[in-house]
């Protein structure tokens, strides 16, 4: 009989419906999984076992009752540690809130249950999603599957990792900058960044406002699709949520047919600072795509070189503000309150003792960014920025449907490599965050392995906003194409743990 | 555009509420440093006349009806306080005392 915790979200759906194995059976499989690796992998910060078995045992019960299923009832699911769960721990990677049991579920939370999706835990991340390697999470480091030596990407390294060493079929990443592409590239799997406000951020806690997304991740394009349509919709508690019909995203991942598409391959991604094994892989993709049908042209979007700065002004102003809420009042860690102290002072030492230096590093920044006499020349630059890099979209799907480039213009580099050098990990989101700044709907998926490492390279996908279903038309071509050649998927050639 | 001093680091961690240790005013001085002089770019538009952009969706004033819903109970909006007292939060002074 297969292994469950080798099936796709999908297998598994149907196993579940047609009684091959019970939601309890896939549940404690992938528990014994996590119980056998995650000492290895370090994705999860929590493993929720009882709540995950009393959900699955309800996916069973509903079964028993003959009662219809949703397409991922009692479909195990890691989810980043952003997300408040009610009664279960909720971090965001941070000391300030550890312990933290919050007194409600976010709507995303609430929709997976809905759905009847299994969430077995809690996944690591840099802390409040700051990071691009995992190494920020005050909880240590989370490692790559595919070399334990080296980071899964950030920020939602965790729930990626989870995903490449088979401890869940899906997973639920949030990306500000990348953190869903991002580790997505580095462990071989896929990630969405859905189009701003596609998902509800109530409940999500919040890095910047302006630029935070919740998304989808998987093994392949159709369970991220699925897992999309499960999470997305508007929500009343979140103003920014779009009312707009979810893009029909299923339906793209399972057509998959490119012929007469217009692809876009971005001038600008390429050149010094991305590694040759990347670039051969994402011209190969490339190549595939014309193969496919696709009509392949070149597109330039000239202030794409300025994203990164315009990104580093924006994200750390928006999160000065919104961690200005970890105040040692009402929730999460207090410091120093020895009746003598006044509140403003244990403020201070709390988040002096509960941040660490990049979370620390970032509300610096955009206190800075914004403080008067820095104001227009870096923040109000930085939105300036923001309008060219919006306008370089709209005048390049204007002409093509969709454009490409890699993921991050390096594999996965060895833990520890840029800690101290941020500026270095700055970088790894270079190819990920104009799609942020324009609320873009923007995918990455597994390519091929560079020859000079032997590790995982992210081919991504940018649509228009609200056309999230290109995405998965692109991506299930070039998945099945690729799976196709290689005679089996990707993730297969990862070492064993 | 000038670089930044550990005298206004120190200043912008007043602002921000964190109470750094002197080898941290140190570290993060050179490291802010740097990262001010790299993201400095973004003023080569400065002078041009291209609108803000300060947010994805051209939203604006996001409104509900304005009905009674079930919420937190003060049992539940409290269960995370670090210190209450009287069904409140108990917090340290705030004015002080003369």
């Amino acid at each position: 009989m297969t292994d469950p915790i080798r099936l796709t979200a999908a297998e598994t759906a149907a196993a579940i419906a047609s009684g091959t194995f019970t939601a309890v059976e896939v549940t404690e499989a992938h528990l014994a999984r996590i119980e056998a690796v995650d000492g290895k992998v370090g994705a999860f910060l929590h493993v929720d076992r009882e709540g995950a078995l009393a959900q699955a045992r309800a996916v069973d019960e509903r079964r028993e009752r003959g009662e219809a299923l949703g397409p991922l009832a009692g479909v195990p699911l890691a989810l980043k540690d952003i997300f408040t769960t009610e009664g279960v721990p909720t971090t965001c990677g941070s000391k300030i809130l550890e312990g933290w049991l919050p007194p409600y579920d976010a709507t995303l939370t609430k929709r997976l249950r809905d759905a009847g999706v299994v969430v077995l835990g809690k996944t690591n991340m840099d802390e409040f999603a700051m990071g691009s390697s995992t190494e920020n999470s005050a909880y240590g480091p989370t490692a790559n599957p595919w070399d334990l030596t080296r980071i899964p990407g950030g920020s939602g390294g965790g729930s990626s990792a989870a995903l490449a060493a088979y401890e869940a079929p899906l997973a639920i990443g949030t990306d500000t900058g990348g953190s869903i592409r991002q580790p997505a590239a580095m462990t071989g799997t896929v990630g969405v960044k859905p189009t701003y406000g596609a998902v509800s951020r109530y409940g999500m806690v919040a890095f910047s406002s302006s630029l935070d997304q919740g998304g989808p991740c998987a093994r392949t394009v159709l369970d991220a699709a699925l897992l999309h349509e499960a999470i997305a919709g508007h929500d009343p508690l979140d103003s920014t949520s779009i009312d707009r019909p979810v893009p029909p995203v299923v339906e793209a991942a399972r057509d998959g047919d490119v012929r007469g598409m217009r692809i876009g391959v971005v001038r600008e991604f390429a050149g010094e600072g991305y590694q040759a094994g990347v670039m051969q892989r994402f011209g190969e993709a490339v190549d595939l795509l014309r193969e496919l049908g696709a009509e392949v042209t070149e597109v330039s979007c000239p202030s794409f070189d300025k994203a990164l700065a315009a990104y580093y002004l924006i994200a750390p102003s928006e999160a000065s503000s919104n961690l200005a809420r970890f105040d040692a009042m009402r929730y999460g860690l207090r410091v120093g309150d020895d009746a003598t102290r006044s509140a403003e002072e244990v403020t201070a030492l709390t988040r002096e003792a509960g941040f660490g230096a990049e979370v620390k590093r970032r509300i610096m920044l955009g206190t800075y960014a914004l403080s008067s006499g820095y104001y227009d020349a870096y923040y109000g630059s930085a939105q300036k920025v923001r309008t060219l890099i919006t306008r370089d979209f709209e005048r390049a799907f204007a002409e093509v449907d969709v454009l490409v480039s890699p993921t991050s213009p390096t594999t996965a580099f060895p833990l520890g490599e840029r800690t101290d050098d941020p500026l270095a990990m700055y970088l790894a989101d270079l190819c990920t965050i104009p799609a942020n700044l324009a609320g873009n709907a923007a995918m990455s998926l597994p390519c091929g392995l560079a020859p000079e490492d032997g590790l995982p390279v992210g081919l991504q996908v940018i649509a228009p906003a609200l056309a999230d279903d290109r995405l998965y038309r692109v991506g299930a071509a070039v998945e099945a194409a690729l799976t196709d050649r290689w005679g089996h998927p990707l993730l297969e050639e990862a070492p064993a743990l | 555009m000038p670089g930044i001093t550990r005298e206004e680091v120190a200043h912008l961690a007043r602002l921000s509420r964190l109470e750094l240790k002197d080898e941290e005013l140190d570290h993060f001085a050179g490291q802010l440093d740097v990262i001010i002089g790299a993201v400095a770019r973004v003023s080569d538009v400065a002078d041009e006349d291209v609108p803000p952009t300060s947010h994805p969706l051209p939203l604006t004033n996001v409104m509900r009806a304005d009905e009674v819903r079930p919420s937190l109970t003060p049992e539940q909006a409290l269960s995370g306080a670090p210190a209450r007292e009287q069904q409140r939060f108990k917090v340290p002074q705030i004015l002080g005392e003369d």
